[in-house]
């Protein structure tokens, strides 16, 4: 807002355009261009990369696209593709069920009441992953102790790798529900009621059309999250199961299939274009359900 | 010439292709108050920002005391502003609120001390020093604003619209406080408002403004009595503002009846727009069943044309008791008129409208496209 | 019928936070407080006391503290410099940011490396301007710079949050009443934007402070953190008790950080679902 003013006017209009941007301008730009370089200067590397044709990232072997082939050919990828989709596809619906749960009756809560909940909650979100990754290990291991007096045991594999990513998404799912719901004209619930609709049919038809918005981005969130967790995965996983990520973290050593950036490439852009597209639908759709139902 | 303060020489400013002043002139006097007045995206606001150096006009200057301060920035100029929502430094205290100026051009503590006291009594707030302002009401943290600004001992105190977030009662009182605080410090008010009532109440000059143009500058009577074109009559007060052809001099016709008036220099046969104060006209009741050319009729009508040539004739169809009068309309010949009278007249009566020649108000219609913007369609945002 | 229902709503998240947020944090206390046969003992917190493990400790903390400054000085600027864009653009700023994040982070992390190789990316861009070489890959600067690539974004939102809730009159008065920018600066701006940038310090420190990933990327086996010997603990080693200790040992920083948070409010929370 002050730009402007460091440098002296004539008065005309057409004068002081002519005269150029201000330094403080120029320089925020080459700032700006600088960050948006150190941010994005990675993701261009490993686009590059899923089209090079050289095994190794050292070399540069010309472009190609056999890697976007060979990724489908190669079992142990897709299996981890799918234990990460599956893992983030459930998780982040489960973890928004309980998160919508959650902040309804949290809102009937006292305050006080509340606050304790609420903070528990928030732990995952707060604490440390490696902490809340061994924390959750320890619980599986200690478990699995308990129950084996009864012969049971506890296989560390897809469950486990669920109820870790459930938990540390819920704080998300409820942060983005809770502020939509407070939003919410109690009166109009209480006009359905009124009007003579049951609890249920009342919250579906007045409240949750207008917690949409809320309930869709806490799942879009615990999605992506998910989708890109390695510690938590890392530390409640077994041996023989992987996601994306920790097939990343164990090939690095050995080093990583050109697949892998083929993979990582394709799921970004996918991310990328049903945010754009989806990004916008929601909202609208939301608002033309809630008014054909009105 | 000698009492102009400021001079606003040829101030245009446009945001985004939008012009919202245009070619702006505005001189302001030492020690006076006055109020710059219209509905919102009128310029008055922008015109404020430019007083105080938050923005630069895109053309024209803005003398200040004599010199050229268009492009100084706004800490170095001689105003202070009290700001919409008052701004207050939520993370000091009152007192250290009201230092920061003093600090900043650094005064002794001993009279940083004495001034914060002085600006706390002058606003009413006294021994507030140590609360913090999210602690204070509405009103008293606009009394701090006020007291941030006046330490500084501006020449120009700048006002924008600093009532507008206080409820009425408050707002009511505040516009004696701050006349008081004018008197007392002597000094330059600029006051912005879309509040009519506020201008009305407090100055010495009022600048109607609308769409980036003043539409008129006078006293608030001046305003009040003889607005300049429709837009300032709608705007000032509730007013009857209808079509007319100015016969002659001292002659207009209104729905085809003619009415003596004051007005001159408007031509013959000319189309004029004509505002009639809702409390200058003046009714009398007609016995149910008078028809025109009956005796009853007759009588009426002649007492009326004795004192006032000229009546329409209508029928009452809103009354609302308002306390200190009656708010009534009358249709008359397919208009609805407002009628402002401490007499009650029933729903449906039959009544006669006159209008002493001096409470008519004559105004050219607007000629240029430019003035047919300052139509009264805008409204108070 | 009521309290069926009430049990019904309550009952499954309540049960899920007590077993996997609650439960868990008491078992990692009682494993770091006993030993192998389950009985009382200090060894395993006292065990942070090796060199190796302490080095490892205070290189963390140095790193983290680093990069949670540089991230600071970073961010700060260009919030205000986004702040003062067009504000339709809002958005759009701030998918600018969180785009880089769909990208897996681990091979994100990963690409520093190629860049920063002894004949990576960056040195022959420098070698074709002719300018010295940088070889920082597998020393505690590429962990550093790692950390503030990554947590970059954490620094950036909250600020820019804040900054877009102050009121730009506030600013203006600040002038008004005769302050310069760098007065207006650090009188009222900083100031008021304070819990936005204590919300982006516990974001870049914490995770900053517990990495493991980044150091065993960019560090190459050279240079372990506090996050790698805890890993280790559980993953190489198997000594659960060692590394819950050492974990509670961490746990203690943590805590101190968010101690310093929740005096401010609860703008973390709001800004990490921001993102």
């Amino acid at each position: 807002m002050q730009e402007e003013k460091a440098f002296a006017k004539t008065g005309a209009c057409a004068v002081r355009k002519t005269e150029g941007i201000p330094l403080r301008k120029i320089l925020s730009r080459i700032y700006l261009i600088f960050i948006f370089i150190l941010l994005y200067a990675p993701i261009a590397v490993l686009i590059v990369f899923s089209f090079n044709s050289s095994r190794t990232r050292a070399k540069w072997g010309g472009w190609t696209l056999q890697w976007y082939v060979r990724m489908f050919q190669d079992a142990a990828i897709m299996a981890a593709l799918r234990n990460t989709l599956i893992i983030a596809l459930l998780s982040a619906l489960i973890a928004t069920l309980l998160g919508l749960m959650a902040s309804v009756s949290l809102l009937n809560m006292k305050h006080k009441k509340r606050s304790v909940v609420l903070s528990l909650i928030d732990i995952p979100m707060l604490n440390a992953e490696i902490v809340t990754g061994i924390c959750l290990m320890l619980i599986f291991i200690a478990l699995g102790q308990f129950l084996s007096r009864w012969g049971y045991t506890i296989e560390f594999g897809f469950a486990t790798v669920l109820i870790g990513h459930i938990t540390f998404n819920l704080p998300y799912t409820v942060l983005s529900i809770m502020p939509k719901l407070r939003q919410i004209n109690t009166s109009t619930y209480e006009a359905a009621l009124d009007l003579g609709a049951s609890r249920w049919l009342a919250f579906r038809k007045v409240i949750l059309p207008d917690i949409l918005p809320g309930v869709l981005s806490g799942f879009m969130l615990a999605f992506t999250l998910s989708l890109d967790d390695f510690v938590i995965t890392h530390f409640t996983k077994g041996p023989g199961f992987d996601t994306i990520s920790t097939k990343v973290y164990t090939e690095v050593r050995k080093g990583i299939k050109p697949e892998m950036y083929a993979l990582s490439t394709l799921l970004f852009v996918s991310i990328l274009l049903i945010l754009l597209i989806f990004g916008r639908g929601p909202k609208k759709k939301a608002a033309s359900e809630h008014l054909s139902r009105v | 010439m000698s009492n102009r303060l400021i001079d606003l020489q040829h101030i245009t400013k446009a945001f985004d292709g939008t012009t919202v002043l245009d070619d702006m002139n505005l001189y302001i006097r030492e020690n006076e108050f006055l109020t710059l007045l219209g509905p919102s995206g009128c310029g008055k606001t922008t015109t404020l920002r430019i007083l105080g150096g938050f923005e630069t006009p895109d053309e024209g200057r803005v003398i200040f005391d004599g010199q050229d301060i268009t492009s100084l920035a706004p800490n170095k100029r001689q105003l202070n502003t009290v700001f919409q929502k008052y701004a207050l430094f939520t993370h000091m205290s009152v007192a250290d609120n009201i230092a920061f100026g003093l600090r900043i051009r650094k005064k002794s503590e001993d009279y940083i001390r004495e001034k914060i006291r002085y600006a706390l009594k002058l606003v009413n707030l006294e021994g507030y020093e140590d609360r913090s302002p999210d602690s204070l009401s509405g009103g008293q943290q606009q009394r701090i604003a006020i007291a941030r600004a006046i330490v500084n001992e501006p020449k120009v105190l700048l006002l924008d619209e600093p009532l507008g977030a206080l409820d009425l009662k408050l707002r009511q009182d505040m516009q004696y406080e701050l006349i008081r605080l004018k008197n007392e410090l002597g000094i330059t008010f600029i006051y912005v408002t879309h509040d009519q009532e506020e201008a009305l109440t407090m100055s010495d000059t009022i600048v109607v403004m609308n769409q980036g143009y003043i539409q008129q500058i006078g006293t608030p009577e001046d305003i009040y009595n003889e607005p300049q074109n429709a837009f300032v009559a709608d705007f000032i007060g509730d007013s009857n503002l209808v079509d007319g052809t100015m016969i002659e001099d001292r002659l207009v016709e209104i729905f085809g009846v003619r009415f003596a008036c004051v007005d001159t220099g408007f031509g013959t046969n000319r189309p004029v727009d004509v505002v009639i104060r809702p409390e200058d006209l003046e009714l009398t009741a007609l016995p149910e069943g008078a028809e025109p050319g009956s005796e009853e009729y007759e009588e009426a009508a002649g007492r009326i044309t004795q004192m006032n040539p000229g009546f329409l004739e209508g029928i009452v169809s809103h009354v609302i008791f308002k306390g200190m009068h009656y708010e009534m309309e009358v249709r008359a010949r397919g208009f609805e008129w407002l009628v402002l009278s401490t007499r009650m007249f029933q729903v449906g009566t039959k009544v006669l409208m006159s209008v002493d020649p001096f409470n008519i108000q004559i105004m050219n219609k607007p000629e240029s496209e430019d003035e047919k913007a300052v139509n009264p369609e805008g409204g108070i945002g | 019928m009521k309290n069926f229902r009430r049990l019904w709503l309550d009952g499954p998240y309540l049960l899920w936070t007590a077993a996997f947020i609650v439960i868990p944090l008491f078992t990692i206390v009682y494993y770091g407080l006993t030993d192998k046969t389950g009985a009382f003992t200090w060894d395993n917190i006292l065990a942070m006391g090796t060199l190796e493990r302490m080095k490892a400790l205070i290189l963390s903390l140095v790193l983290s503290l680093i990069a949670t400054a540089v991230c600071l000085v970073m961010a700060y600027p260009l919030a205000l410099i986004l702040t003062n864009l067009k504000s339709g653009a809002t958005g759009f700023i701030v998918s600018i940011f969180i785009i880089p994040m769909w990208m897996n982070s681990l091979l994100r992390i990963l690409a520093w490396q190629t860049l920063l190789e002894r004949n990576g990316v960056i040195n022959q861009i420098l070698q074709a301007m002719h300018l010295p070489k940088l070889y920082i890959i597998n020393t505690p600067y590429a962990i550093a710079l790692g950390m503030i690539y990554d947590f970059l974004p954490f620094m950036i939102l909250p600020i820019y949050n804040s900054l877009l809730k102050l009121d730009p009159n506030v600013v203006n008065a600040a002038y008004d009443l005769g302050a310069n920018r760098f007065q207006t600066f650090w009188k009222v701006i900083f100031p008021l934007t304070l819990p936005g940038v204590i919300s982006g310090i516990t974001m870049v420190f914490v995770p900053a402070l517990t990495t493991f990933v980044i150091s065993a990327f960019l560090g190459g086996s050279k240079v372990l953190l506090i996050g790698n010997v805890i890993e280790q603990q559980f993953t190489q080693v198997g000594d659960w008790n060692i590394g819950s200790g050492l974990s509670l040992v961490l746990m203690v920083f943590i805590l101190i950080s968010m101690a310093v948070m929740q005096h401010y409010d609860k703008d973390i929370a709001e800004n990490k679902t921001a993102l």
